[in-house]
């Protein structure tokens, strides 16, 4: 592996813009490591090497023209095949929209473009993000670039492997219900869902409206930092998107410091169904907290216990609307269309051989949850649990600046074992949930390998609505600790692909 | 059944949901132009041909708009409320869901008053609200023109998106043998009201307002609904009368065979003036209503609505009363003009000008009769207000008489120029060159030696016969009361 693709984003970016090297080459080095890992990770859909090179050079050509780019100009970004690029197919991970290339660039891909960013592909997913595993892909399974026998988590999971596995420094991702943190976590990398409505859904194809959120992945927090801010703010695109500054989260990233700062530790979260690696390398992180100058107090939130259930209600019902327009009338698979059938037979067997099983089972639960005379009971009853979990957090952060908690219960789990159990599939998301269904920002940092299995820990830090920067600042100033004690990233004592 | 029977049986209930199309420039979540009649899927985007990952952003004029609708509505507008999405499969709606409102109406409880025979009926409007509108498909082949049969189907979203106001009425009972009279002024009036705020064209004919009309009849002494009916495709005011006459004929009919009536969307068909049925609503459709996440709610500013209650533009049926007082007329004639569409004609001729009286004359009687004879609209006649008052001022000064009037008219309306031209052209100045009129009479005297004698021994009512003469040798130019005079001067007689 060369030397470039150990650096940091924020390195590459100064070596770029000081042109001691150039975008193309560092391009050239990821394109070079994308095909000698790939047949292992599996972790892009889409890969073109001469559109890579392409955006390379003419980020070289503008730096050399001595215009003032971004402090990622000519880094390379993996990005998740969920936002629309007008350049690439984007399929979100279904065969029903296999080969679409959409007119249009999402706000997020083109704030990429425009902070000089090369985006090198697409990357896998579970289909339409619904899984924990991106085993639920119609293009294959992504394998974990620390077991290529296990799940790189999901539904970001070609995000995640591919930052691990060093085929790209950065990548992005959607978290609807723990898909950038839980995927971050399991793959020993950095993973941020920032407050809903920080970052653009215009051009994310949309699973659940009210929860998806665009974030970054990095393999150090300052990193993911710098390319949060590069697609971040405020989008007239997207009616929910906060009129607000994007929090000084670079800034936040650089300082590190959390002395005096008031930790609470989610008491709700750990006990039964918890791996005890992962709850060990969890406490370790509290009290390396305390050790750097936290006050760390237990914090109860009980309604978090009722957010796995409210979620799934909550994210079916607006899927099964939000997939109602893949009827093959306009783009993606058209099946049946022979002479001889009606538009709704068309629609019907399109979308039978179009969507996978998950994708079918939350669409069907979805449209139960909304019909008429459950509508109360199940939708409404959820939004009702949503508001008490707003709620605890509300309470929560009165009390402490930054509530913290494993960012899954277990390790990274091998393919295949919860394929064909969806509660075991689900419960991966158990910690994550609460923070989708409140709004408000949260970060996976990774805490360390657990005793049994030697795989990756993420520690989350979950901090209220517009506090991102709390979660950059505890975050980088954990990594800096923990970086210290392992003599370098954890990352590196991933097995060589 | 005949109308009259049915109405001695059965008592109707109506009630009309109309759509209006608003006039904003771009559609009501993304910025495509609203231009009727452009090139099909031309005005397009990637949010109103709902392409993955696109969203929508509300159209403020739109909101604006609606509330006004509500507040000329006298409707209480909310201070909070939500987009709701409305989900259903069909080809011509982009997303398969309408984002509309649902339990969450942006005006509620409203009315509007029309007169209709000299009585005034209060509507009641149960909500204002505002959704999307969906593509235009059109089926080919087959023989309903409808999809089910069709060859094919071809889908144009220029329309899907376009805001569009949905104003509900309360159930309107106890109208009678009006009932069909009562939906047309209804909507008469309140695309009356649509325009004087400016909000849409009102263009039925083009689809930028449409009525669906809910039927129902209860047998007379009864206290118990019976079963509606809701008939769409009703593209015109004479329609709506149509639609309610027809569809209360075809009840009474059923009910009166002992049958029942099916609850059903039933389709007018403009030729025959009778219904057909359509998709059938016993079992009702579970649309899956739920808020629209990709919205923000909408709360409105108490003082911002204030204002624009304050700002509204004077109502057509208060500008109605005014112009009544003003032009001194009776309230059967102001029915009449409005009726006729004419009120607006006579303001603007009164304006260039003409009397009331005159203006409404014209209007009302030969541009009527012209308009009624070419099967078309008062408006559409191609002549102005400024014409109609220019012939009134042409006879009030003598130099034309109603007779020349009409020629004068006719001439405006087969596009021979203006009224002066057309006087001009057609050489139809009354004569009062006193000599030319003078040489007609000799000419005449002399022709009917008879008559004049006649005259001269006393007989002067056979001057008659010798004034007819000179109109009919002056081609009607003379004026007649003058060449009256002449003849008995001549003839020694004055």
């Amino acid at each position: 592996m060369t030397e470039l693709l150990r650096k940091t984003a924020a390195e590459l970016g100064e070596l770029i813009a000081g042109r001691e090297v150039s975008a193309a080459e560092v391009a050239q080095a990821h394109l070079d490591r994308i095909a000698e890992v790939e047949p292992k990770v599996n972790a892009f859909l889409h890969v073109n090497a001469e559109t890579v090179l392409a955006q390379a050079r003419a980020v070289d050509e503008r730096i050399a023209r001595g215009e003032r780019l971004g402090p990622l100009a000519g880094v390379p970004v993996a990005h998740k095949d969920v936002f629309t690029t007008k350049d690439m197919p984007t399929t979100a991970g279904s065969k029903i929209l296999e080969g679409w290339i959409p007119p249009y660039d999402a706000t997020v891909t083109s704030r990429l473009r425009e902070a000089g960013l090369v985006i090198l592909g697409k990357t896998n997913l579970d289909e339409f993000a619904m899984g924990s595993s991106t085993e639920n892909s119609a293009y294959g399974p992504t394998h974990n670039p620390w077991d290529l026998s296990r799940i790189p988590g999901g539904s970001s999971g070609g995000a995640s492997a591919a930052v691990a596995a060093y085929e790209a420094p950065l990548s992005t991702g959607t978290d609807t219900g723990g898909s950038i943190r839980q995927p971050a976590a399991v793959t020993g990398i950095v993973g941020m869902k920032p407050t809903y409505g920080g970052s653009s859904r215009y051009g994310v194809i949309a699973f659940a409206s009210s929860l998806d959120t665009p974030g970054p992945f990095a393999r150090n927090v300052l990193d993911a930092a710098l390319l949060h801010e590069a697609f971040s703010g405020h989008d007239v695109m997207d009616s929910t998107s906060i009129h607000a500054e994007v929090p000084a989260v670079v800034e936040a990233a650089r300082q590190a410091d959390i002395a005096g700062l008031r930790v609470g530790v989610v008491k709700e979260f750990g006990g039964e169904g918890y791996q005890p690696g992962v709850l060990a390398r969890f406490r370790e992180a509290v009290d390396l907290l305390e050790s750097l100058g936290a006050k760390v107090v237990e914090v109860s939130c009980p309604s978090f216990a009722y957010a796995l259930p409210a979620y799934y209600l909550i994210a079916p019902s607006e899927c099964s609307s939000n997939l109602a327009r893949f009827d093959a009338m306009r783009y993606g698979l058209r099946v049946g269309d022979d002479g001889t059938r009606s538009a709704e037979e068309v629609m019907a067997l399109t979308r039978a051989a179009g969507f996978g099983p998950e994708v079918k089972r939350r669409i069907m639960l979805g449209t139960y949850a909304l019909s008429s005379g459950y509508y109360d009971a199940y939708y409404g009853q959820a939004q009702k649990v949503r508001t008490l979990i707003s709620r605890d957090f509300d309470a929560a952060f009165h009390q402490v600046d930054v509530l913290v908690s494993p960012t899954t219960p277990t390790t990274a789990f091998p393919i295949g074992e919860r394929a064909d159990d969806p509660m075991a599939m689900y419960l991966a998301d158990l910690c994550t949930i609460p923070t989708n269904l409140a709004g408000n920002a949260a970060i996976s940092v990774p805490c360390g390998l657990a005793d049994e299995d030697g795989l990756p820990v993420g520690l989350q830090i979950m901090a209220p609505v517009l506090g991102d920067d709390r979660c950059y600042r505890v975050g980088a100033a954990v990594e800096r600790a923990l970086e210290d004690r392992w003599g370098g990233p954890l990352l590196a004592k991933a097995p060589a692909l | 059944m005949p109308y009259d029977e049915a109405l001695e049986r059965f008592d109707p209930v109506l009630g009309l949901e109309t759509h209006v199309e608003l006039g904003t420039a771009s559609k009501m979540f993304c910025g495509c132009p609203t231009e009727f009649g452009a090139a099909p899927n031309t005005q397009v985007c990637p949010v109103c041909l709902a392409l993955p990952g696109s969203l929508p952003v509300a159209n403020a004029e739109a909101i604006e708009s609606t509330i006004r609708i509500g507040l000329a509505l006298n409707c209480s507008i909310a201070e909070w409320c939500r987009f709701a999405r409305k989900n259903y499969f069909y080809p011509d709606m982009p997303k398969n869901y309408q984002i509309s409102q649902y339990d969450e109406p942006l005006c509620t409880d409203g009315y509007l008053d029309v007169v209709v025979d000299g009585r005034t009926v209060r509507i009641e409007i149960e909500r204002v609200h505002l959704e999307e509108d969906t593509g235009k498909s059109t089926h080919v082949g087959g023989a309903t023109g409808r999809i089910h049969g069709a060859d094919y189907s071809i889908v144009d979203y220029n329309r899907a998106g376009i805001p569009l106001v949905e104003i509900v009425t309360k159930p309107i009972a106890g109208t009678d043998a009006m009932a069909p009279e009562v939906a047309r002024a209804y909507a008469t009036e309140l695309r009356e009201v649509m325009r004087s705020l400016g909000v849409s064209d009102v263009r039925m004919e083009e689809g930028s307002m449409r009525c669906d009309v809910n039927v129902s009849l209860m047998p007379r002494g009864s206290a118990e609904w019976g079963t509606r009916t809701e008939t769409k495709n009703v593209n015109s005011l004479r329609s709506v009368e149509r639609a309610v006459r027809g569809e209360i004929e075809r009840q009474a009919a059923i009910l009166a065979d002992g049958g029942r009536i099916i609850q059903e969307t039933r389709h007018f068909h403009e030729d025959t003036g009778r219904t057909t049925s359509g998709r059938s609503k016993e079992e009702a459709q579970d649309y899956r209503y739920f808020p629209e996440p990709d919205l923000l709610p909408i709360a409105p500013d108490r003082d911002w609505v204030a204002s624009l209650k304050a700002a509204l533009p004077e109502l057509p049926s208060v500008r109605r009363a005014r112009l009544k007082q003003e032009w001194g007329v009776s309230d059967l004639d102001m029915e009449a003009m409005h009726n006729a569409d004419a009120i607006d004609l006579v303001e603007a001729t009164v304006a260039a000008g003409a009397p009331a009286a005159d203006a409404r004359k014209w209007w009302m009687g030969e541009l009527a009769r012209r308009a009624n004879e070419a099967g078309t609209a008062l408006a559409e006649l191609p002549i102005t207000p400024g014409d109609v008052a220019r012939v009134t001022e042409l006879v009030a000064s003598g130099a034309l008489n109603d007779k020349l009037a009409r020629q004068v008219l006719e001439g405006v309306l087969a596009g021979e120029g203006t009224p002066d031209d057309v006087v001009e052209k057609r050489g139809l100045q009354i004569v009062n060159d006193e000599g030319e009129l003078s040489a007609i009479i000799d000419k005449v005297l002399a022709d009917n030696s008879d008559a004049a004698d006649k005259v001269r021994s006393g007989k002067v009512a056979a001057v008659g016969a010798l004034v007819g003469g000179v109109m009919k040798a002056s081609r009607g130019k003379a004026d007649a009361a003058r060449a009256r005079e002449l003849i008995l001067e001549k003839l020694g007689v004055s």
